[in-house]
């Protein structure tokens, strides 16, 4: 199969719009979770949650208008906005605008959401009871498709290859990578925009996931506090938002065209739990096979891993379990990992956190820094794993290892190669 | 200008994202002004909510430019 690597990134992040002033603050320790401010969280458990800062644009803030004329926003949920964004940017870090019809053909889109429109779902069924049909607008169905996100970015950009979206909850940024990467190895693309894209703070989207004791409620006075992986006194994960696009691309077309090259896809593997809807099996024996298919893809031992981007939560059962899986899959080179959560600084990005998590992976590979576990006072479990706490640390990355999982337990692992 | 103008080319302003003085009678809402068959959709449903009116799908069909619209809302709304 053909190699596949990584030519472009693009982000939209609760700490900024924009993959560097991102990437500046995680490194530097920062959180992006305050007190929900923009709906009514009165008789909500969880009052806090990771929003995209917006504004003019300046300072890593994210400004609507720079990515999407104010008449197409109207018509859609934030979670295409933002995908467009992101991919607008992984495009042009690459350098990749396709303007040939042979190039556009060969260039396409496989983007995910885990929930898709769910605001726009609610109120338009508030319309609908309160209006009846004939005040439901015709933008509702096309501006709520997951698959819209991709929809958009292959209009914007004259995109015509293959156009694909994943739905895999809080697995699909990382399953639209993956499976991206498996189009161009098999030839039906040189070039792929993928990644995820989500927008569900909202009450709605708030209630569904506190209905389900998913939620952190214990920290509503101290926002910054609540998204805490591994620690002791954890009680849920923190909702996030926003988007993340690489560009993927066959390594002979990256070459030719003298792109530059970020890292290397080297592994991707999948798993089922065959288990419980929301609940990771005890064992951690869903993660452990998608991790150790995406080792065997890879062609490496498991020791060869330096850090793994953990799926982390901050939920109470699943990240000692993810820690157990992890435990036993490396062994005795456990002494030499280096592995966190970056949810404790952005939150849990439902749909997009497996790019989001994929691209902080793909720099740490690039800067030989590993991002740190904010507010890891006290781990839970006794662990030789360095969790890297509160503090990033410089060290050295040769391969990467990223985690999703997600409801239905479903689960997705990739592992990218320092480029070179 | 008469208000019901004023009002229509307030609407089609905000909903097609057009400049002012492009929204001029003849305009043509596909032709002139960039909208698609969805927009269409959209902008008889905004005069509806706007001049609390109902209008059917064939006379809709009927409402081609920001001069149709006027006049069918003008009489609507004296009617």
């Amino acid at each position: 199969m053909r190699r596949v690597v990584v030519t472009g990134l693009g982000m939209v992040s609760p700490l900024a719009c924009g993959v560097e002033p991102t990437w500046s603050r995680l490194i530097a320790g920062q959180s992006g979770a305050r007190v929900i401010d923009t709906f009514d969280t009165s008789d909500l458990a969880c009052k806090i949650a990771m929003p995209i800062p917006r504004g003019d644009g300046s300072e890593g803030t994210f400004n609507p208008d720079d990515w999407m004329e104010p008449k197409e926003q109207r018509k859609i949920d934030d979670f295409i906005l933002y995908a467009v964004a992101a991919a607008t940017q992984a495009l042009a870090d690459a350098g990749w605008k396709p303007t040939t019809y042979q190039d556009q053909i060969r260039t396409g889109v496989l983007i995910g959401s885990g929930i898709g429109g769910l605001g726009g779902i609610a109120e338009t069924a508030i319309v609908l009871h309160e209006k009846g049909p004939r005040r439901v607008s015709p933008f509702f169905i096309p501006g709520r498709l997951i698959n819209l996100a991709g929809g958009y970015v292959s209009i914007q950009h004259g995109l015509r290859g293959p156009n694909h979206a994943v739905v895999t909850a809080c697995s699909t940024g990382a399953h639209a990578i993956g499976d991206a990467a498996r189009l161009i190895a098999f030839e039906d693309a040189e070039v792929m925009v993928a990644g995820g894209a989500e927008s569900a703070i909202n009450r709605i989207g708030i209630a569904g996931f506190a209905a389900c004791r998913a939620l952190s409620t214990g920290f509503n006075d101290r926002p910054k506090q609540a998204s805490r992986p591994y620690d002791r006194d954890r009680d849920g994960f923190v909702m996030g938002e926003g988007a993340g696009c690489v560009v993927l691309e066959s390594y002979d077309h990256a070459f030719a065209r003298g792109a530059k090259i970020y890292a290397e896809l080297v592994g991707y593997g999948m798993s089922g739990d065959a288990y419980h809807i929301t609940a990771p099996q005890p064992t951690g024996d869903g993660a452990f096979r998608a991790m150790a298919s995406a080792i065997k893809r890879a062609g490496i031992s498991p020791s060869e891993i330096d850090y793994i981007n953990a799926h982390g939560t901050s939920t109470p059962l699943g990240d000692e379990i993810e820690l157990q899986a992890v435990q036993r899959l490396v062994g005795d080179a456990v002494n030499s990992l280096s592995m966190s959560s970056t949810k404790s600084a952005i939150g849990h990005l439902l749909g997009a956190a497996g790019a989001v998590e994929a691209i902080f992976s793909i720099l740490t590979l690039r800067d030989q820094i590993v991002p740190p576990t904010l507010n890891l006072d006290n781990v839970s479990v006794e662990t030789r794993i360095d969790l890297v706490p509160h503090k990033a640390r410089a060290r050295e990355v040769q391969c990467v290892l990223s985690n999703s999982f997600g409801f239905g337990g479903t689960n997705a692992c990739l592992i990218f190669k320092r480029a070179g | 200008m008469s208000d019901v103008a004023e009002r229509v080319k307030k609407i089609v302003i905000e909903h097609l994202g057009v400049d002012a003085d492009k929204v001029v009678d003849n305009a043509n809402f596909i032709e002139d002004l960039g909208a698609d068959s969805l927009d269409t959709v959209e902008l008889v449903m905004a005069f509806e909510e706007e001049f609390s009116v109902e209008i059917p799908d064939d006379a809709a069909e009927t409402i081609v430019t920001v001069g149709d619209a006027v006049k069918f809302l003008e009489k609507a709304t004296t009617a």
